[in-house]
């Protein structure tokens, strides 16, 4: 369980950033979670609240987008989305695949902030 | 005064500290021409019992030295330091995984320039260290025979980060019933292509593959330094 610290680095991004821009109220972080994160969903939601106690970013939500596999296959030389975690190989012709093109996304896209 | 909130597009990476450290450390080990191999596995799959009897074997004709991270206690630290190499444990208190910054307190005071292989045992874990680079030119996923068949298919995250696996305990396999095709093709399907040694630390099986693999990707390192 490691989404704490990740909640924690969160909430510092966002904080480093309100300050950047002046001292804005940071209402709502957007949050790119990719399936091969390793980080889970509900873990980090609970965990973002106990993060942003005590912090001027208290109250403040944590929005998550996210982001299945997709990833390239040799054969199609395509990105295809992947069906399952569980067996890496293209959707459309059964070509197994290692090469991971999204998925693996752990990323602040935006803030919501109120001047 | 209280306007609408209004959206700023922001794009950070959250582990951007860890990624910049351990790129850090990549070129670090680059520069120095070490080979640096991380060990993750859950707790028990025997990655103490593997690194000692590695340490011990490579030290015959190689430099080689480890660091191991461990929750509370330096008993495996202890362990390790019988194969009289040097061993630095990194006691990570309630913290479930290595993080790049770690290794970079823990390598203070070593010259990387004296070492052929450095060897860096993660907290026994399969789900948190996937998320952490550590900088390492290989990492190796074990899983003992005992584990179960399906743990690539529980833990994919963790195998598709990995660059081998390794199944040890292997003198168990028939107690375990364990089944080698079931495993191989669960570890094929979470990472296509994968290569997956096979052995047992304790009576030595599979071992010169092992031990093989290593030099010889230590070998490749090197090459690819000198040109």
């Amino acid at each position: 369980m490691h989404e704490l610290s990740i909640a924690m680095s969160i909430v510092e991004l966002a904080q480093e950033e309100a300050k950047r821009r002046g001292g804005v109220q940071v209402t709502a972080v957007h949050l790119k979670l990719g399936a091969l994160s390793g980080v889970v969903r509900e873990a980090l939601l609970s965990s973002y609240e106990l993060a942003a106690e005590d912090t001027p970013l208290k109250g403040s939500r944590l929005v998550v987008e996210e982001v299945p596999v997709v990833v390239f296959c040799p054969s199609c030389r395509a990105r295809r989305p992947l069906n399952s975690v569980q067996l890496f190989c293209c959707a459309e012709c059964g070509t197994p695949t290692s090469e991971v093109v999204e998925g693996k996304e752990l990323e602040v896209v935006a803030l919501e902030i109120q001047e | 005064m209280s306007s609408q909130p209004r959206l700023v597009e922001v794009r950070k990476n959250v582990l951007k500290q860890n990624d910049l450290a351990a790129r850090a450390l990549r070129e670090q080990f680059r520069a120095a021409g070490v080979l640096v191999v991380s060990l993750v596995s859950s707790p028990g799959s025997g990655k103490t019992t593997l690194l000692e009897r590695t340490l011990t074997a490579l030290r015959e004709n190689h430099r080689v030295a480890a660091l191991v991270g461990d929750l509370a206690t330096n008993n495996d630290a202890i362990r390790l330091a019988r194969s009289q190499a040097p061993v630095k444990q990194i006691t990570t208190g309630t913290l479930c995984h290595l993080e790049a910054a770690m290794v970079q307190n823990a390598l203070e005071g070593w010259d990387l320039n004296h070492l052929d292989f450095l060897f860096v045992e993660n907290v026994g874990n399969l789900v948190c260290p996937s998320s952490y680079d550590l900088g390492e030119n290989l990492r190796l996923v074990l899983m003992s025979v005992t584990e179960g068949e399906d743990k690539p298919l529980k833990y994919p995250t963790i195998f598709n980060t990995a660059d081998v696996a390794v199944i040890t305990k292997t003198d168990l396999a028939s107690a375990a019933e364990f089944d080698w095709h079931s495993a191989d093709s669960n570890m094929q399907a979470v990472r296509p292509g994968m290569r997956v040694l096979k052995l047992s630390a304790k009576t030595g099986e599979g071992m010169q593959e092992y031990l093989g693999f290593l030099t010889g990707r230590l070998d490749e390192v090197r090459a690819a330094r000198a040109t």
